[in-house]
């Protein structure tokens, strides 16, 4: 069963159920991303949309009496079907993480090759240009390509995040999921990753989960705003800050709550 | 820019069909049933530990019955076997071992937590746990060598002068040197550095809030540390006090070297007496009749049982701290 | 009452420095180079040394790491990562369970399980032995060093899209390798000095025996029974042996303390 594809859509998410044990997390979501948009997901704490992206790649599930339900659509194939392997998903579907977390004991390189690696590709060469090309996209390359050796952990806060992002960007996933990717980290280094993201979106889908509507209002071309499961408003960011179509968005928008 | 050929190498790492979906799912089946049976392994070999004795004991439980228990005989050549005096052994002395470690590792708790400096009680925290890591046929050396002399030329002449009394005799009789006495002796010292750091655990877990509450009463800081330390870490003090017991019963060299090695019921604590893991230590290895065996075995079954409960009892205990204290 | 106190830890150290001092002070003297090269004399004749006690110890311990390691591993591995159900509840129960079972019953089991069906008492069922004292100290310090590594590391990997068992074998494992040496050298250092599981399945043995059948001779039970003897010369061998073995414990000690106080982490 092959789904209507409207021409840009990369990702269509039908009908997203995801719950933890008997508590019911995401109610039914649909939502279309484009191709090579930056989409942010706002909303305030607990409203199910850090659940809804690991849905996306098929993370939820991997935590105990976790589950989902509902179609993913991802260029031609659903995600959830039952021949459809999850290993194999997320290396279509990246994802960077709150808290940079690059691999303890490995070097700036193995981080980066990591993914690579793990999956069978031993070629130095081949490894080599990915790694470097990985790194360049992550804007790290011109400060750590003198010490690719040296452990991953050595890198400040903000140069580990980007040596995430360039982790999961070696795998060359058409789309990169971000769950507050900047919230752990100092203004400096939060501006500097603002601007990759702004430079990837023209190789890579990127949705982004973020607390900080500024920065939704900032880098994204498209904004969904999840309430307590529900997809509230879904549009482009200029409408959603400046019209929003929905009175819960509007009061979200203009601080009453969260 | 890597050439296309180079990038058609990664991008088959994308293939999301589902060939390979049910292989990888056996590798990780395979690995998960590994470690699972690693896991069972070790219940396993638990209750094959409890089969194997009891098992190994039966001819003795059949010939004596419930009366083993009962019996204080010891006699290989009349094959009548009977496990009440190395009870007995076992018992007093880890008693007596307790009496004179929980003080002193209580002491030794509150004085490491509360009163050193800082890199005074680390270097002291070290040294206790290397008390620990002596092993026991050293300390047994050092007991016959050193302590067992000791108490024979001074500690037991002085109890025997000052506190033998007819009606308490617990100190009357021939000061021997090994026996019952000095095995509680050395069995407090090597329990000593367990309890203590159970103690300095449980300790710790007490908010600083507490203590300093009692301070602003106007409590000296002994009395701040009587009510508010010691009194909330009654329960974990018990514990570690179980859990000491519990080593207590199973240590065997250093006892079996400093307790005497005879196999009989004394009032003195002065006396020569026997444990169950010391007979088992001394007797096995050159018993070669069936049924002295497996009195033996019998013994060892018994004391696998009263440590096995005494440790799951311990475990509660410090449990349950543990879990009040991460709420 | 501080004062009480201050009594308190000196009565509980005072042992420990009187235990060390008297094997230092008896032991040096005889710790020399017949100590490690020489086999035992017969009775009554000066000289000799515990040359096969050593190698004995040595066979015994790499025969109980064989077994012992990977096993205590496994499940130290598997309380980490799988351990949270009801399954792992028990099977973490039976681990500390059976790290109390007096070694004294260890060696009474595999009597009945090794050396009677062998016949003997061998290198083999001492091994046995040993490697049952090992295993749950080895699970218990691997499960504490492998949850400290955060969850959401392993998050990462699966992220990647690499399978659970690479995750955290390549990955999560990875990063734990000092911690996981580290509580496998405590280990192996304890059961380096146990004695009393040795005396019902490896037995011992004056000569050499460099392979695994047969009883074998070992440090701690020739210490044991060069205390018993009734020889002056043999008492002063006990002693050095016992030096041996506390320089050992030491050693080990101190080595986990500077690999692992500071941190574990980092590189391989």
């Amino acid at each position: 069963m092959t789904a209507q594809n409207s021409n840009s859509a990369v990702l269509q998410i039908r009908q997203l159920d995801a719950w933890f044990g008997q508590q019911h997390a995401v109610h039914g979501v649909s939502l279309e991303i484009e191709a090579k948009t930056v989409t942010a997901i706002i909303g305030p704490s607990g409203c199910g949309k850090s659940t809804f992206i690991r849905c996306l790649n098929r993370l939820h599930e991997e935590v105990p009496s976790a589950r989902a339900s509902g179609q993913v659509w991802l260029e031609n194939q659903d995600i959830y079907a039952s021949d459809v392997d999850p290993v194999r998903i997320r290396r279509k579907i990246g994802m960077v993480f709150q808290k940079p977390n690059p691999f303890p004991a490995m070097s700036i390189f193995d981080n980066v090759a990591a993914g690579l690696k793990l999956s069978g590709i031993r070629r130095r060469s081949v490894l080599r240009e990915v790694v470097e090309r990985s790194l360049r996209n992550a804007a790290l390359w011109e400060e750590v390509k003198d010490k690719l050796t040296a452990p991953g952990t050595s890198l400040s806060g903000g140069q580990q995040q980007r040596l995430c992002i360039a982790r999961a960007l070696a795998v060359q996933p058409p789309v990169l999921l971000m769950d507050e990717p900047t919230s752990a980290l100092d203004p400096i280094s939060t501006a500097k990753i603002e601007e990759l993201i702004q430079g990837l979106k023209r190789e890579v889908t990127i949705v982004i989960v973020t607390h900080n509507m500024q920065q939704a209002a900032r880098i994204s071309d498209k904004t969904a705003f999840f309430l307590m499961g529900d997809l509230v408003e879904y549009g482009d960011t200029s409408t959603v800050f400046t019209v929003p179509k929905e009175e819960r968005t509007e009061r979200y928008i203009t601080g009453k709550f969260g | 820019m890597v050439p296309e050929e180079k990038l058609a190498t990664v991008s088959t790492v994308q293939n999301v069909t589902a060939h390979s979906h049910r292989e990888k799912h056996f590798s990780d089946r395979l690995f998960f049933w590994f470690l699972r049976a690693a896991g069972l392994g070790v219940l396993a070999l638990l209750l094959s530990i409890g089969f194997f004795l009891f098992r190994a004991s039966q001819p003795a439980i059949e010939h004596f019955g419930w009366n083993f228990l009962g019996s204080q005989n010891w006699d290989p050549v009349a094959k009548d076997f009977g496990a009440l005096a190395v009870v007995f052994g076992t018992v007093v002395s880890s008693i007596l071992a307790m009496l004179i470690a929980t003080p002193m590792s209580v002491g030794v708790a509150l004085f490491l937590n509360e009163l050193a400096p800082r890199p005074v009680a680390r270097l002291a925290g070290f040294l206790v746990e290397m008390l620990a890591a002596i092993p026991s046929v050293v300390y047994g050396l050092w007991g016959f060598f050193l302590l067992a002399p000791w108490m024979r030329s001074t500690v037991q002449p002085f109890l025997g002068e000052y506190f033998g009394f007819e009606f308490f005799p617990i100190f009357l009789g021939p000061p021997y040197g090994v026996g019952m006495l000095t095995a509680g002796v050395i069995l407090s010292i090597m329990v000593t550095p367990t309890v203590s750091s159970i103690c300095r655990e449980v300790f710790k877990a007490v908010p600083r809030a507490n203590r300093e509450a009692a301070l602003a009463l106007g409590a000296t800081r002994w009395e701040s540390m009587k009510v508010s330390v010691l009194r909330a870490s009654r329960v974990g003090i018990v514990g570690a006090v179980i859990l000491g017991l519990g080593r207590a019963l199973g240590e065997t060299m250093a006892v079996t070297m400093v307790i005497g090695n005879r196999t009989e019921i004394s009032s003195s604590l002065f006396a020569p007496a026997q444990s169950m893991a010391s007979i088992i230590a001394s007797e096995y290895p050159e018993a070669a009749e069936k049924l002295h065996l497996a009195a033996l075995a019998e013994i060892g079954l018994l004391l696998f049982g009263v440590t096995f409960v005494m440790n799951a009892i311990a475990r509660l205990f410090v449990w349950h701290v543990k879990r009040r204290v991460n709420g | 009452m501080s004062g009480l106190l201050f009594l308190a830890a000196l009565a509980a150290l005072v042992p420990l420095f009187s235990v060390l001092g008297y094997v230092i002070w008896n032991g040096a003297g005889y710790l020399n180079w017949d100590f490690f090269s020489k086999l035992p004399k017969p009775v009554g004749e000066t000289g000799g040394g515990m040359a096969n006690a050593l190698a004995g110890t040595c066979t015994l311990v790499a025969t109980a790491s064989l077994i012992g390691v990977p096993w205590g591993i496994a499940a130290g591995v598997f309380l980490s990562e799988y351990g949270d159900g009801k399954l792992g509840t028990v099977v973490r129960f039976a681990t500390d369970m059976l790290a109390s079972v007096p070694s004294i019953v260890i060696g009474l089991f595999v009597y009945t399980l090794v050396v009677v069906p062998m016949g003997g008492f061998s290198a083999m069922a001492g091994g046995v032995a040993l490697a049952i004292i090992m295993i749950p100290i080895v699970a218990r310090s691997t499960e504490e060093i492998v949850r400290l590594v955060p969850v959401h590391i392993r998050e990462a990997g699966l992220a990647l899209g690499v399978s659970r068992w690479k995750v955290i074998l390549r990955i999560v494992l990875r990063g734990c390798v000092s911690g996981i040496t580290t509580g496998v050298m405590l280990a192996v250092a304890r059961v380096a000095g146990e004695t009393a599981p040795l005396l019902l399945t490896s037995l011992n043995n004056q000569y050499w025996n460099l392979g695994v059948t047969g009883p074998i001779a070992s440090l701690p039970v020739q210490i044991y029974s060069y205390a018993i003897s009734p020889f002056d010369e043999w008492h002063g061998l006990a002693w050095a042996g016992a030096l041996l073995l506390v320089l050992m414990v030491f050693v080990v000690n101190v080595l986990a303390r500077l690999v692992f106080g500071t941190g574990g982490s980092g590189r391989d």
